[in-house]
């Protein structure tokens, strides 16, 4: 058992994944010779040599474009954009090409390649560099959207999105490339699409994904402390859904918060909360609850930077209400910071 | 590839790269031509048939035919039969071209089972991997960088084939045609780049969609080899293609040909084409038609006779009618599939040497 910094494992992934499969290749901005942006890449061109580790020009669109054309061609391309937030200018890669050719070619092409980079909120990197893409590359058929909150998933998930013969979109996030954890020597992979259940608990579920997950744990442990034992569930991959877990877990603790980067209006927590009332009503105590981004473009200030994302005090607020517990939760229906 | 960090080899103004190689082939021989001949008559008249088919609803949605095109497809065809190729949404006769049959083809438009893309695709989106079409594509320019990704895949692999990736003189205002030239060139990438200009994009004429109208420009600022030609002769479109495709596989870099066109029909079924100057449609079709210039070749240089080139129109004829028949008595997807596309079966383990108990999520 090692311990591994998040970028460190993503590195071991992609590193055992080249070796293993010589049409795995790189390529992204400053991922060569600058070993990556965030040093996830580093060494790997010492490695690899310069046609598998390769430097791009400031050209999402091309080379995502690049990428969805070698897909097709049988290579096995990881495209890093060098944060999500980079993306737009290449989406329609992502969503009308990659997404869309094994349909469109009635099944003959598929597209084998990972979209990986950071995603969502940072530290004061102001309106450009903070969104959370997850609702966006979720709402099309044909990618999967995976996402980690520890080294040990990081590692093991981005093995099976590289080996997957469909394109998927890698979420990481830049706050948490740095966070040490442990990873079996021993490889492993994980099937994507399997939420793993972070904490159990009786009274309520709290879902989360990506690196809220860990403020979530931290919330249901201070939950703990007033006798509340929260479940939390790690949905890992919001392409394909786990909803079995999720249906399970709720209709145990018949109750509900899902908390997640991004925004309430048409968010990927809207979309859960859809299903688990359509699916679990009969077993709800209340309704179900989400704690999001606030409706606003993120500042740069921090003291309002920190008011705009999910944090331990919003995740308690959403749970004692659920709890039927008196609360100054936030309502969907206003905009009023609360608590 | 380029080495990196490599200065300017040559001053600015040298960047102008024409493409120097003599023609390659020898000439056609009499068979050859009467081959591309007989395609480009194939090409039209199913385009026609999908035209009327278009009238009596058996073809639905875009529809953007291809009549008067004919020469550059087949012409490309001719010099690139095995390499990979893509293409946008005026896809029909490059799919012909490339090998697709006319009854897959017909099949594709009329939405059937039996068609192409199996009825998933329709006239804008026609594959067929068995001949290395990489498909047609709705989002004017986005095709152009994934061009380059099948180029890289051929290099990786050191396959000696080339990418050819058509677009119209619309898509090379895209900002991802730009993009994908300036990737192409920094690395090399065997592409053939052929800008089919018909003169309109949609229903603006070219003069008023870019300052400059000789597309093949748009290689000068990448430092691309370039070169403009006229299309509507089948035989130079064999030659220069067969240029750019040595060029491209010498490992010299990409090029970029602008061929010069014009299409006869309006951008899609819907579009009259009230745009044209009077007279103009005429006067191509008069002077620069692809079937007109080649019969006369065929006559002149190879002493076929009008019975001869009108056996071979019979044979289309019969070979177009028979695509109409068998689109029309094919089967509907299947319902049940409803759900087949949405990702493709995972074909390789992702367990097989792997221990996934470490992977497993903890019961509760």
């Amino acid at each position: 058992m090692a311990t591994l910094q998040i970028r460190e494992a993503l590195r071991r992934a992609m590193r055992e994944e080249m070796i293993r499969d010589p049409s795995v290749f790189l390529m992204g901005e400053e991922v060569a010779h600058y070993n990556g942006a965030y040093k996830v890449s580093q060494g790997m061109l010492e490695e690899f040599g310069e046609l598998r580790v390769v430097d791009t020009p400031i050209s999402e669109g091309g080379f995502a474009g690049l990428g969805v054309g070698a897909a097709m061609a049988g290579m096995r391309p990881i495209i890093e954009f060098m944060t999500w937030n980079f993306s737009f200018v290449a989406i329609d890669q992502v969503i009308n090409s990659a997404a869309k050719i094994w349909q469109m070619s009635g099944g003959q092409y598929n597209i084998p390649m990972v979209f990986r980079g950071p995603n969502g909120l940072a530290e004061n990197l102001g309106s450009q560099h903070s969104t959370a893409v997850d609702s966006i590359v979720a709402h099309f058929p044909g990618l999967k959207v995976v996402t980690y909150c520890d080294a040990h998933d990081a590692y093991g998930l981005l093995k099976s999105a590289i080996r997957d013969d469909n394109p998927v979109c890698f979420l990481e996030s830049e706050l948490t490339y740095g966070q040490k954890g442990e990873v079996p020597d021993q490889e492993f992979l994980i099937p994507l699409g399997q939420a793993k259940v972070r904490r159990p608990g009786k009274d309520l579920t709290i879902l989360s994904w990506g690196k809220q997950v860990l403020m979530v744990e931290a919330a249901a442990a201070k939950l703990a402390e007033q006798g509340i034992e929260a479940e939390v569930v790690d949905l890992r991959s919001l392409r394909p859904l786990d909803q079995e877990a999720i249906y399970a877990s709720v209709s145990r603790t018949r109750r509900c918060v899902v908390v997640h980067e991004g925004y309430l209006f048409a968010g990927v927590g809207a979309e859960i909360a859809a299903r688990v009332q359509e699916v679990c009503f009969d077993h709800l105590d209340a309704p179900v609850l989400r704690v999001a981004n606030r409706d606003i473009n993120q500042p740069y200030a921090t003291v309002l930077e920190k008011l705009v994302g999910p944090s331990i005090d919003r995740v308690l607020a959403a749970a004692h209400r659920v709890m039927g517990k008196a609360s100054p939760a936030e309502s969907t229906g206003t905009n009023a910071l609360t608590p | 590839m380029k080495p990196e960090s490599a200065p300017p080899d040559e001053p600015v103004e040298s960047l102008d790269r024409l493409l120097r190689l003599p023609d390659p082939l020898p000439p056609c021989t009499r068979d050859e031509l009467l081959g591309l001949y007989r395609q480009m008559a194939l090409i039209r008249r199913v385009e026609e048939l999908a035209a009327k088919a278009y009238t009596q609803r058996k073809i639905l949605g875009f529809c953007h035919l291809y009549i008067g095109q004919e020469s550059v497809a087949v012409g490309a065809a001719a010099s690139t039969s095995d390499d990979y190729w893509i293409t946008a949404y005026r896809d029909h006769g490059h799919a012909m071209a490339k090998g697709v049959s006319a009854r897959a083809m017909m099949a594709e438009l009329f939405g059937k089972r039996t068609g192409a893309s199996q009825g998933q695709g329709g006239s804008m989106h026609i594959f067929d991997k068995s001949v290395r079409f990489m498909g047609g594509y709705g989002i004017v320019g986005a095709h152009v960088p994934m061009a380059n990704g099948i180029a890289w895949a051929a290099r990786a692999r050191e396959e000696e084939r080339v990418c050819v990736c058509f677009f119209g003189d619309g898509a090379a205002n895209q900002g991802a045609f730009f993009e994908a030239l300036c990737l192409a060139e920094l690395y090399r990438l065997p592409v053939v780049f052929i800008c089919e200009n018909n003169g309109y994009a949609m229903g603006t004429p070219l003069h008023r969609q870019s300052a400059v109208t000789d597309m093949s420009l748009r290689a000068r600022g990448v430092g691309m080899t370039r070169e403009q030609l006229a299309g509507w002769d089948v035989q130079r479109v064999r030659q220069r293609v067969a240029a750019a495709r040595q060029h491209a596989l010498s490992g010299q870099g990409p090029v970029l040909l602008e061929i010069v066109t014009y299409r006869y029909r309006g951008h899609s079924m819907s579009d009259p084409a009230k745009y044209r100057p009077a007279g103009e449609l005429e006067q191509v079709r008069e002077r620069n038609d692809p079937l007109t210039l080649t019969r006369r070749d065929l006559q002149k240089d190879h002493g076929l006779d009008d019975a001869a080139i009108e056996a071979v129109l019979a044979s289309v004829e019969e070979e177009a009618d028979d695509s109409w028949a068998f689109a029309e008595s094919s089967a509907e997807p299947d319902p049940a599939t409803l759900y087949d596309f949405v990702y493709a079966p995972q074909t390789t383990s992702l367990a097989a040497d792997t221990d996934l108990s470490a992977a497993r999520p903890q019961e509760s």
